[in-house]
C-alpha cells in the first residue's frame, strides 16, 4: 500500500491532471486576478493614495479571492459522479486525502499568483527586481495558510446546499491573518525597506502556518466521515 | 481464528441511523468465501445504506458489522479487501478510463499497476477505449469502467449496488463472468438488484429488506424462484 505521502502525491497529481484538462477553475481565478487588478487601478486616486501603499493590499485582496475559486473546485470535482468514495474505500490514511487535495491547491494558488504578482507591479509601476525573492517567499508561506484553511473548510462547504457561499463565510475570518501579515511584509517590501524589518510579519505567517497545517489535518478526518 | 472459519462478511444487529430515521435497523447475517447474497428490496429499504456501511463508508450508529475479523469502518486492512459497485460510477471524467483504473491500482498498492489496469479494463472489453476520457464513453461503457475500478486490486468482499444497469449484453456477461470468477477464487459478494431472476442466478442466499430489515433471508437451494418472485411482489406492493 503507498504511504501516507505517496498517496498524497497521487491524489495531488491526479487533482493537477483534472485541472490541467479542463482549466475552469484556473482560467477563472486569472481572468478574475486580472480584472480585479484592473478594476482597483481605475478606482484608485493616485493623488490622494501613494502606489506603495495601495498595491500590497490589492495584491493580498485579490490573492484571497481567486485563491477562493480553485478551492472550491477541488472537492467539486470529487462529488461528480461520487468519485470521494473511491478514496474514502482505499487503503490510505484520510489526512493523505487532505494533503494531497492541498498540494494541488497549493500549486493551483502559487501559478495564479505567477501571474497576479508582475500584473500588480505592472500597473503600479513596482519595480520587482531584486525583490523577487523575498516576495516570493512572502507569498509561499500566505499560499500555505491560505491552502491549509481553505481545503478543510472547502471539504465541510462542498456538501451543502449553499456551499460557495459557505466557503467564503467560514474561511474569510481565518484568512485575515493571513493577509494582515503579508500586506504589511509587502507594503515594507515595496518601500525599499530591508527584510528583517519584516521578520515580526514573517514570523506570524510561519506560526499561523504551522499551526493550521497540523490543526486542519487532524480535523480533516472528522469532517468528510459520515 | 484461522483463516479459514473466518466468516468473510458478519453482521450483528447492524443499525445505521440518519437522525431519527432507521435505514438499516437491527439486521444480522453472516457470509463465508465463495458465497454470495442477493439483496432484494423495494426503493428506501435501506439495501445502499446497508452496502456503504459494509463498505466502511459509513460508520453503524448501534451493532456491528466485519469484514474478514475486522470491525468496519476498520483500517486500511479491512478496505483492502473490499470492492465497491456504487450506483454513481466513483470516476473523474476528465481522466481516461486507464488512468482511472490505475489511479485505484496504485491507491490500493497494486503490484505493478499499470498492467493490473490493463488486465482489469480487458476483462471488461474496455481496451479499445481504455484510453477514452470517461466523460466521452457511454452509460454502460462508464459502467465498466467502474467495475474494472472496483476489482483491479481483487478483492476478497465485493459489494455491488445494481451493477448490471445500463449494461449491454457484452457487458453483462463479462461483470457474470468476473464474478464468478472472484467467487471461484473465494471472494464474497453482496448483490443489489431489483431483478429476481439476475440476483438468484448468482446467489448461495437471498434476502429480501424492507425498512431497514431483512423481512427473509434464506439459502437459495431452499427457495422456489416463482414462489419468491410472488412473495417480494406482494411486499413491494405492501411498502409501496
Amino acid at each position: 500500500m503507498p504511504d501516507a505521502l505517496g498517496a498524497a502525491l497521487l491524489i495531488a497529481r491526479k487533482d493537477l491532471a483534472i485541472e490541467f484538462r479542463t482549466r475552469t477553475a484556473f482560467f477563472s481565478a486569472v481572468v478574475f486576478a486580472l480584472l480585479g487588478i484592473v478594476i482597483f487601478f481605475f478606482a484608485w486616486d493616485p493623488t490622494a493614495v501613494a502606489a506603495v501603499d495601495l498595491a500590497p493590499g490589492v495584491l493580498w485582496v485579490i490573492f484571497t479571492f481567486s485563491g477562493l475559486l480553485g478551492l472550491h473546485r477541488s472537492f467539486g470535482v470529487e462529488l461528480a459522479d461520487r468519485a470521494i468514495d473511491g478514496l474514502l474505500g482505499a487503503p490510505i490514511p484520510r489526512e493523505s486525502i487532505y494533503l494531497g487535495k492541498a498540494m494541488a491547491n497549493l500549486v493551483f494558488v502559487i501559478a495564479v499568483q505567477v501571474i497576479a504578482i508582475p500584473a500588480i507591479a505592472l500597473f503600479y509601476d513596482m519595480p520587482l527586481g531584486g525583490r523577487v525573492l523575498a516576495l516570493a517567499g512572502i507569498a509561499l508561506l500566505a499560499a500555505i495558510g491560505l491552502v491549509a484553511v481553505g481545503t478543510l473548510f472547502a471539504a465541510m462547504a462542498v456538501n451543502t446546499r449553499l456551499g460557495e457561499l459557505l466557503l467564503p463565510m467560514l474561511s474569510l475570518p481565518f484568512f485575515v491573518p493571513i493577509v494582515i501579515p503579508a500586506a504589511q511584509a509587502t507594503a515594507r517590501l515595496f518601500a525599499g525597506r530591508p527584510v528583517a524589518e519584516s521578520m515580526g510579519w514573517l514570523k506570524i505567517l510561519l506560526a499561523y502556518d504551522i499551526v493550521f497545517v497540523a490543526a486542519c489535518m487532524m480535523a480533516f478526518p472528522h469532517t468528510i466521515e459520515e | 481464528m484461522s483463516d479459514a472459519t473466518t466468516a468473510a462478511i458478519e453482521a450483528d444487529a447492524l443499525v445505521r441511523a440518519f437522525g431519527a430515521r432507521r435505514a438499516v435497523d437491527g439486521v444480522t447475517f453472516t457470509l463465508r468465501k465463495g458465497e454470495c447474497l442477493a439483496l432484494f428490496g423495494p426503493n428506501g429499504a435501506g439495501k445502499t445504506t446497508l452496502l456503504r456501511v459494509l463498505a466502511g463508508l459509513l460508520r453503524p450508529t448501534a451493532g456491528w458489522a466485519r469484514i474478514a475479523g475486522t470491525n468496519l469502518p476498520g483500517g486500511a486492512a479491512a478496505r483492502r479487501r473490499i470492492g465497491f459497485i456504487s450506483h454513481a460510477s466513483m470516476l473523474y471524467g476528465p481522466l481516461t478510463a486507464r488512468e482511472n483504473v490505475e489511479l485505484a491500482a496504485r491507491l490500493f498498492g497494486v503490484c505493478e499497476p499499470r498492467a493490473a489496469a490493463a488486465r482489469a479494463l480487458g476483462e471488461m472489453h474496455l481496451m479499445p477505449r481504455a484510453d477514452a476520457p470517461v466523460r466521452a464513453l457511454s452509460r454502460g461503457m462508464q459502467q465498466r469502467v467502474s467495475i474494472a475500478r472496483a476489482m483491479v486490486h481483487e478483492p476478497s468482499v465485493v459489494l455491488l449496488d445494481e451493477p448490471f444497469t445500463g449494461l449491454d449484453a457484452t457487458g453483462a456477461a463479462a461483470l457474470s463472468d468476473s464474478l464468478a470468477t472472484l467467487r471461484r477464487s473465494g471472494a464474497a459478494l453482496v448483490l443489489v438488484t431489483h431483478n429476481l431472476e439476475e440476483g438468484l442466478a448468482l446467489a448461495t442466499h437471498a434476502a429480501i429488506m424492507s425498512r431497514g430489515r431483512f423481512a427473509r433471508f434464506e439459502e437459495r437451494h431452499t427457495l422456489d424462484a416463482a414462489s419468491y418472485a410472488s412473495s417480494y411482489r406482494t411486499l413491494v406492493a405492501h411498502d409501496a
